[in-house]
């Protein structure tokens, strides 16, 4: 009862939110509205026990969206101006479709019965059996890099050709800024957060290290890790400046990283062809298929986890750059 | 080797969009792709010629059988479908890098040639899964790359159309999300041939989730084929995108969304409960009709070649649908066959307007006006593709719309034949305004000389031609093979 | 009919977030907005997987041998890759943006569709 209770109150906090963030019109807060919105859903999916997508959720709606979102509002300003057309048609069009779908949703199977088809046909096999068959403990894992590996490599060259369309829109500048002086009122040189996120920033990679090697055992895996790993450097782009982000990590080692971390993951695959056994099929990897499937999701995982990590970061850059340098030459 | 060659099909280009991009080396990655399209046309080929007596190939990644790994199902459908985009990457690729040259600034062709065979894969992924969720995944792929392939056209209309798309594919996108979600609810299962043995029972309950589900398939995928009214999206993209990616785009991206909703309507719901449990075909076909008529009539009085060959493509979209709505043999042979036989002309005219681009710089009426004389070759290409599309007999227009009059007949509903003549002599209109102004109008004093296209460019346009008339005098294959998909898609066989 | 006001709650919820997503795409004017409407209207879809994934009294479905029951661990899976889509095609969408803003100087859909409009009349003049 208790736990329905939660569920309705953060349900209705959620649509709340979602509302406020329709009804605002100053973009920042919108944004960071938004970001709540995503952190709320986050909380949400921890209570409905899907903790891999809290992860992901916090990872990146509350995280790398609300943060791309930003950067884009430094270049075009954010004072919404005529906020609607006309509002009433749009407004009909919706409580139309929005009644027409809560009639049809009248007879949906109902939320947390374990007798719903849903529960009944593939599941139960991938919790049966999947610690047996693939020898790993979380069954998110399992289904993710093996049983569904195919729409996993899907996913990561979905992030590829998103970093590709970033780059064709509107590129890295990696022209450096001369070393500026700061006048005493603009930009001072943040000494306290310096030190403070030089503090944190080892910390933040070795958590993502262990998110990317723990994911077998606990939530979390290659994409979760990626974007830690990615916002280690993100913070410290913040605090020092791009210019010295670049000097770290440069955006010419980050863009054949990116494609790298694709191959390694279609590379496992045609190995596994090589091998005798389907694509992605890591049985065939060793003589036990247990750890064949072992070497395979490390493998492939490894390759998620560069992937989004380089894309990320390079795709920071491109919107930081962008607005801190201009147009690439 | 050859058990692995459906995913051969799609994992080749896959995996070489970063190969490609790893190298960074334009001309490199043009001939890299011009390659992997061959490769794809013989395994495509190799794919349909074992399938085409019914036999279905399946391959099961990861090793995982049917309903709890992803599998691939190739019947001849898929098998078509797959032939028609690697045919078609097979020609325009080569064709890609001359116009490029204009149309693209040296320092992307890269990334276009990343995107662009990235496009490519979502594409063959889309048409070869038997998986609902995969299906959605090689979706966004294809719709991710196509965005960016848009944005790259020179005029800053390119912008606001991707994103005009970005925002309907989207929309779109997570439409199918949600249909397939409530049918995962309602089944528990994803592999469509699973879905379909399973939606049975609720189809005989009338549930109003499966009802839900329907719906919104049938709208997400409606706006990715852009079916009137949702094709508000196709225009813009088509007229602001650089030549070869309207010609690559117009010839096979709605083709697979029509595969896709093929699959839906007659695999996963089978025709029973698409025609008899939802009419589908009160919905279908009037809006066909008006999309013929409108969307022709519009085509008429567009100023730009590219935007009149979209408008046109919208109304071609509407035979298509006419073909589903008339729920016989003949219309879906005639739907199937016309997915063919238009990515054929569509492929043809657009290579055109690229060649008219690559020599003048533009593809308004003006550019257009006397160019009969100075670009022989090119024009006549346009006149024999522009038969093909009015549907004139000895082209392959003429047989789809043979089969969609016998439809219509079969049917009982003989006043659609007129709409569809009434299309075809709207096409004369749109098309004639083209070679009136190419051949009977001198060039105007302002423009400077042109000459005739490369040869190369010139010669991949006429094997799309050629191919017009081939399959329009000698269309026993095509049409066997569209005929024996309808029977099957009709018989509910799985 | 009898409705069961708890079991079909969140589906209501994911109807409603749905419409105002769906609602800020088509009605406001401003591209950042829509990019955030749209997200919401994703968002709105992957709390419908992941209710339907939920087991009464089951558990994160991470396997431990004094649990019994867990949740469906498969929609997780989708979810999780429907995300990674979400933020891709943010990304997208925000460069457009960017580009478009460079262009046109404005974010606004009216002005930029207004824009487009007189370009179109002062080329039929030539």
């Amino acid at each position: 009862m208790i736990e329905s209770l939660i569920n309705i109150i953060l349900f209705t906090m959620l649509a709340a939110t979602s509302l406020a963030v329709v009804r605002l019109h100053n973009l920042f807060a919108i944004t960071m509205l938004f970001g709540v919105y995503s952190l709320l859903s986050a909380v949400i999916f921890v209570e409905l026990d899907a903790v891999d997508v809290a992860f992901t959720e916090a990872a990146v709606g509350a995280g790398i969206s609300t943060m791309l979102i930003l950067s884009t509002l430094v270049i075009t300003g954010h004072h919404e101006k005529n906020p609607k057309h006309g509002p009433w048609l749009p407004l009909v069009v919706v409580i139309l479709t929005g009644a027409v779908l809560a009639w049809g949703t009248l007879d949906m199977p109902l939320f947390g019965s374990l007798d719903n088809p849903i529960h009944q046909h593939v599941a139960p096999r991938y919790i049966q059996d999947s610690p047996e068959e693939i020898g790993i403990p979380n069954m998110v894992t399992s289904v993710l890099a093996s049983y569904r590996g195919y729409d996993t490599m899907g996913e990561v060259v979905v992030v590829f050709a998103a970093l590709i369309g970033v780059l064709a829109l509107i590129g890295i500048n990696e022209k450096k800024c001369a070393k500026r002086q700061y006048s005493s009122d603009e930009r001072p040189p943040r000494p306290v957060l310096q030190v403070m996120s030089k503090l944190l920033i080892p910390y933040i990679m070795l958590f993502a290290l262990y998110v990317q090697f723990h994911g077998d055992f606990g939530p979390g895996g290659g994409f979760q890790a990626g974007v830690i790993f990615a916002a280690a450097i993100i913070l410290y782009t913040l605090t020092f400046s791009l210019d010295d982000a670049f000097d770290l990590i440069s955006p010419r080692v980050l863009r054949p990283l990116a494609a790298i971390g694709v191959l390694i993951y279609g590379g496992t695959g045609i190995v596994t062809m090589l091998l005798g056994g389907t694509f992605l099929n890591y049985s065939v990897l060793a003589g036990d298929p247990k750890s064949g499937q072992h070497y395979g999701i490390l493998a492939i995982e490894f390759g998620v986890g560069l992937t989004v990590a380089t894309v990320m970061m390079l795709i920071f850059y491109a919107f930081v750059s962008r607005g801190e340098k201009g147009k690439v030459e | 080797m050859t058990e692995h060659l459906p995913a051969l099909q799609v994992i080749i280009p896959l995996l070489l969009a970063p190969v490609v991009f790893l190298f960074n080396h334009a001309r490199l990655a043009w001939i890299l792709s011009v390659l992997v399209s061959w490769v794809g046309l013989l395994i495509s080929l190799s794919l349909l010629f074992a399938v085409n007596d019914g036999e279905v190939i399946r391959y099961e990644f990861g090793g995982w059988e049917a309903p709890y790994g992803i599998a691939y199902k190739v019947d001849r459908l898929n098998a078509l479908v797959l032939l028609i985009v690697s045919a078609m990457a097979a020609v325009i690729f080569p064709f890609s890098w001359q116009a490029i040259q204009k149309e693209i600034p040296p320092s992307l062709h890269v990334i276009f040639y990343t995107a662009l065979l990235l496009c490519l894969s979502g594409l063959l992924g889309m048409a070869i899964t038997g998986d609902a969720f995969n299906l959605f995944v090689f979706i966004e792929i294809s719709s991710l790359s196509t965005y960016t392939l848009i944005s790259l056209g020179k005029d800053r209309r390119a912008l606001t159309a991707a994103f005009q798309y970005l925002i309907m594919g989207t929309i779109g996108g997570t439409f199918i999300l949600i249909g397939v979600g409530l049918l995962y609810i309602l089944t528990g299962t994803l592999n469509m041939a699973d879905l379909a043995l399973r939606i049975g029972e609720y189809e005989a309950q009338e549930s109003r989730t499966l009802q839900a589900a329907f719906a919104f398939l049938v709208v997400g995928i409606g706006l990715k084929l852009a079916m009137f009214p949702l094709h508000l999206w196709l225009p813009g993209a088509y007229a602001n995108a650089p030549s070869v990616v309207s010609a690559f785009l117009a010839a096979t991206a709605t083709k697979v969304a029509v595969y896709a909703l093929l699959r839906f309507l007659f695999t996963v719901f089978g025709a029973d409960y698409t025609y008899d449990g939802m009419h589908i075909d009160y919905l279908f076909i009037p809006l066909a009709l008006i999309s013929i008529l409108f969307a022709s009539i519009v085509a008429i009085f567009q100023r730009g070649l590219k935007r009149m060959l979209a408008y046109s493509s919208v109304a071609q979209i509407g035979y298509m649908l006419l073909g589903i709505g008339l729920a016989n043999e003949s219309g879906l042979t005639a739907a199937t066959l016309h997915l063919f036989n238009h990515a054929l002309m569509k492929g043809a005219l657009f290579l055109v307007v690229a060649m008219i681009f690559f020599r003048t710089g533009g593809t308004s009426m003006r550019y257009i006006t006397g160019l009969g004389k100075e670009m022989p070759w090119t024009m006549a290409a346009f006149v024999v593709a522009g038969l093909s599309l009015i549907g004139v007999p000895l082209t392959v227009g003429f047989i789809s719309k043979w089969y969609l009059i016998l439809a219509s007949i079969e049917r009982g509903w003989w006043p659609i034949t007129i709409v569809v003549l009434i299309g075809s002599l709207i096409a004369v209109v749109y098309i004639w305004r083209v070679v009136e102004a190419a051949y009977f109008k001198p060039r105007p004093e302002n423009m400077p000389p042109v000459k005739e296209a490369p040869a190369g460019m010139l010669i991949l346009t006429w094997i799309l031609v050629a191919a017009n008339i081939y399959f329009g005098v000698n269309a026993s294959f095509t049409a066997g093979i569209a005929g024996a998909v309808a029977a099957e898609l009709l018989g509910g066989g799985v | 009919m009898n409705i069961d006001f708890v079991g079909l709650y969140n589906y209501w919820v994911v109807i409603f977030l749905m419409m105002v997503g769906f609602y800020t795409v088509i009605a406001y004017d401003n591209l950042v907005k829509k990019v955030v409407g749209l997200n919401i209207f994703q968002t709105a879809v992957f709390m419908m997987y992941i209710s339907a994934s939920k087991v009464d009294g089951g558990s994160v479905p991470i396997y431990s041998e004094s649990i019994e029951l867990y949740s469906n661990p498969l929609p997780h899976v989708l979810i999780l890759t429907a995300i990674v889509v979400g933020v891709a095609i943010t990304a997208l969408a925000l460069a457009l943006i960017i580009r478009i803003k460079e262009a046109y100087g404005t974010i606004n859909e009216d002005d930029i569709i207004r824009m487009d409009l007189e370009e179109d009349a002062r080329r039929d003049k030539l």
